[in-house]
């Protein structure tokens, strides 16, 4: 099984349901990461502010942080090599990366500019 | 009341004692003078303070800190404060502390920034408060624990915790839910099930309700009394603090006092009354130091008073309240805000403040923070040109997740709704609710008057420190912010938009309270307006030897807040008849300018 790691930049929590303002788009994607946990796909979550040992604990992510700053976070994982950093892909966008069938990318995805 | 019970309360008190009651009916004073009496009869004693802006230091006379201190003069006596700030710092270097140097320095400032905000401090404390309360290898050195709780209202917010947070573990169905910087709370779990044991078990917690003979005083403990035991909180009783008797029939104004007290009495709910019950008379002065503390439950002579045989009068008794209002008025709108210790009387200035800009015609939107407050029963009835409301914690709670579901749902499948109902149960909405809902009510100064009477001190400090951590995370990012959140501290900080007024008695306590959030708040980059000393008792016309020793012992607080600490300042005396209703709330604004007619001319 393909393994999906997200680590996020330092948050209350994955929603951001505990700041000045919510953004739509972390809550989305942890739908997103959901559905993705669905398609036999083993997904792990780690949060700087909460779980910074598996930052520690990891070489390709102590050098990113190294390398960009932290705006390499949220930084994305596939079997431990670099999927995307610094932004939230869209479903259809991390079906694709991950090599899922997007068969059930039938939602209206908000727009977002961030990925590169 | 019952005797044999009521001796039985201090002679074989249960392990656990909780203070509570509404600010100012003498929690501290009382729980200081129990914790006294129980090591004078051989126990090893703990007492904590939960209140952020605690008042033990001063009643015991010595200063303390995070950890047990011996008190001198009482053996066996320990006490230690639960400093939210300084628990926040314990909690953020443990966490962070071990990656100092293995993860990027940048990383690492990120981390420490997240882990400022309100939410972390609220639960840094929570976590010493639970361990005292659930860890028995913490105080195992310890026959008695007391613990004088902070004001009400933040106190049921601090007990309800542990079942909420329970019932939050138990229904979290995905594990990616909003914990909160609480991270690893499931390990926590066993903690907070032994927490929820100890309160709700009789013969282990006694809940002691402090109250004064005041109706709202009254009325505070009965809604605690009610909402404990709901809780499963059922070993109570009642401290009747500051009961008055006149000495001298023909003394109007003491008789007015001991009516006054006898009528709250008589109509004080039944459940409350039946409550075993240990009566403290009104006392001279306020009891400090462990010799005086002794004297309180009969383990030292009583307290006589000794009045001088002249009085002096307020010798600048400042700014009448009136010409106070004309100046706050100049501003033609803005945010008035009452601030100060808990029961000196911040809702009765804001509904007198309140009510004579209403009159004289200006749109008024009177409001609190305070999630005990009795803003309504203190106005008494419609006003025209003056809204009354208040910032209710569940109400807001339940309004912005409501908000924030709508706001997400084009957005989100049923998957994704499921996971955002489930992140906004977490105990940090709440804090973020009511804030938003504080930011709110500030941004309607821009429009009228908004007259904001505040919770007591500890809580004030807690939001004061959210609108800096939120202001930090504002500037930081882009996101969707609301404008009134945006707004919030630069229009605290703005002299010509907010004006915040310290009400104090003049006493020790209450002054010393306000100089430190006076302190707090200039740190902040807020500058008090004025100070407002409130039911003074010096020029009454009192012949009562308890009452008259009250008053002279006021002029070196006032004098204090005079040359010390206020730029601009009001002396208000103290009334015969409650101040309630529309009629002796504007009454209390004249009076001041009689009061100055009377010492000056």
């Amino acid at each position: 099984m393909k393994k999906l790691q997200v680590f996020d930049p330092p948050m209350c929590c994955s929603t951001g349901v505990c700041g000045p303002s919510v953004d739509p788009a972390l809550v989305s994607f942890s739908s997103d990461l959901h559905w993705l946990a669905n398609q036999r796909l083993a997904v792990e979550r780690y949060n700087l502010a909460q779980q910074p040992q598996a930052f520690a604990a990891n070489e390709v992510v102590k050098a990113a942080l190294r390398e960009f700053g932290n705006e390499c976070l949220p930084l994305i994982l596939l079997d431990g090599a670099i999927l995307s950093k610094g932004c939230y892909p869209k479903r259809d966008e991390l079906a694709r990366l991950t090599g899922v069938e997007a068969n059930a990318v039938e939602l209206p995805v908000i727009n977002r500019s961030c990925c590169s | 009341m019952n005797s044999e019970k009521t001796s039985n309360l201090l002679q074989h008190p249960t392990r656990i004692l909780f203070f509570t009651g509404k600010g100012g009916v003498g929690k501290t004073s009382l729980a200081c003078a129990a914790a006294v009496d129980m090591a004078a009869r051989g126990k090893r004693v703990l007492l904590v303070s939960t209140d952020p802006a605690s008042n033990l230091d001063e009643v015991l006379g010595v200063r303390l800190s995070g950890q047990p201190a011996a008190i001198p003069g009482a053996d066996g006596l320990f006490a230690l404060n639960i400093d939210p700030e300084a628990a926040a710092q314990a909690y953020r270097d443990r966490v962070i502390g071990p990656y100092r140097g293995v993860l990027p320095d940048a990383a690492i400032h990120s981390m420490e920034e997240q882990m400022s905000g309100a939410c972390t401090v609220e639960i840094a404390a929570f976590d010493e408060f639970t361990k005292l309360l659930g860890d028995p290898h913490t105080t195992a050195g310890f026959d008695h624990i007391i613990f004088d709780t902070a004001p009400t209202g933040h106190t049921l917010r601090l007990l309800k915790l542990p079942a909420a947070w329970t019932g939050f573990i138990a229904g979290n169905t995905t594990g990616t839910s909003c914990l909160g910087p609480l991270s690893g709370l499931e390990t926590q779990q066993s903690l907070y099930d032994s927490s929820l044991r100890a309160l709700t078990d009789a013969s282990t917690t006694t809940l002691v309700l402090v109250s004064r003979p005041e109706r709202s005083a009254l009325a505070e403990a009965e809604r605690t009394r009610a909402e404990l035991l709901d809780m499963g909180v059922s070993n109570q009783c009642l401290f009747l603090n500051g009961a008055f008797v006149a000495q001298d029939r023909t003394d109007t104004a003491a008789c007015a006092l001991e009516a006054r007290g006898q009528s709250a009495l008589a109509a004080m709910p039944e459940a409350l009354a039946s409550l075993p019950r240990i009566q403290v008379p009104l006392l001279p002065y306020a009891p400090m130091g462990v010799q005086n503390l002794r004297r309180v439950f009969g383990g030292a002579p009583p307290f006589r008073a000794t009045p001088p045989r002249h009085r002096s009068p307020v010798a600048d008794p400042g700014l009448p309240l009136s010409a106070l209002i004309d100046e706050l008025e100049s501003m033609g709108h803005g945010v008035v805000m009452t601030m100060g210790k808990g029961g000196v009387g911040k809702t009765t200035v804001a509904a007198a403040i309140a009510i004579e800009l209403a009159h004289r015609g200006h749109h008024v939107s009177l409001s609190t923070t305070d999630p005990a407050a009795h803003l309504a029963s203190t106005v008494g009835e419609a006003i025209p040109h003056l809204t009354v409301s208040r910032i209710d914690p569940a109400l807001e709670t339940r309004q912005y997740s409501a908000a924030v579901m709508a706001k997400a749902a084009p957005q989100l499948d049923a998957q994704g709704m499921a996971l955002l109902e489930e992140d906004l149960r977490s105990p940090c909405t709440e804090e973020i609710a009511v804030f938003s809902a504080f930011a709110r009510t500030v941004a309607e100064g821009a429009q009228g008057f908004v007259v904001l009477d505040t919770a007591p001190t500890g809580h004030t400090i807690l939001l004061l420190d959210a609108a800096e951590a939120y202001h930090r995370d504002v500037t930081r990012t882009m996101s969707d912010v609301p404008d009134a959140v945006r707004q919030l501290l630069p229009r605290l900080r703005d002299p010509a938009f907010t004006r915040v007024l310290l009400v104090t008695l003049p006493e020790a306590t209450p002054v010393h309270e306000a100089a430190r959030l006076q302190d707090d708040l200039r740190r902040a980059g807020i500058q008090p307006y004025a100070w407002i000393v409130n039911q003074s008792f010096a020029d009454g016309a009192f012949r009562d030897p308890v009452l008259v020793e009250r008053g002279s012992r006021e002029a070196p607080y006032i004098a204090e807040v005079r040359e010390r600490l206020a730029t601009r300042f009001t002396v208000i005396p103290w009334k015969p008849a409650a101040p309630v209703g529309p009629e002796l709330l504007r009454e209390l604004a004249d009076d001041s300018l009689a009061l100055e007619g009377t010492s000056r001319g």
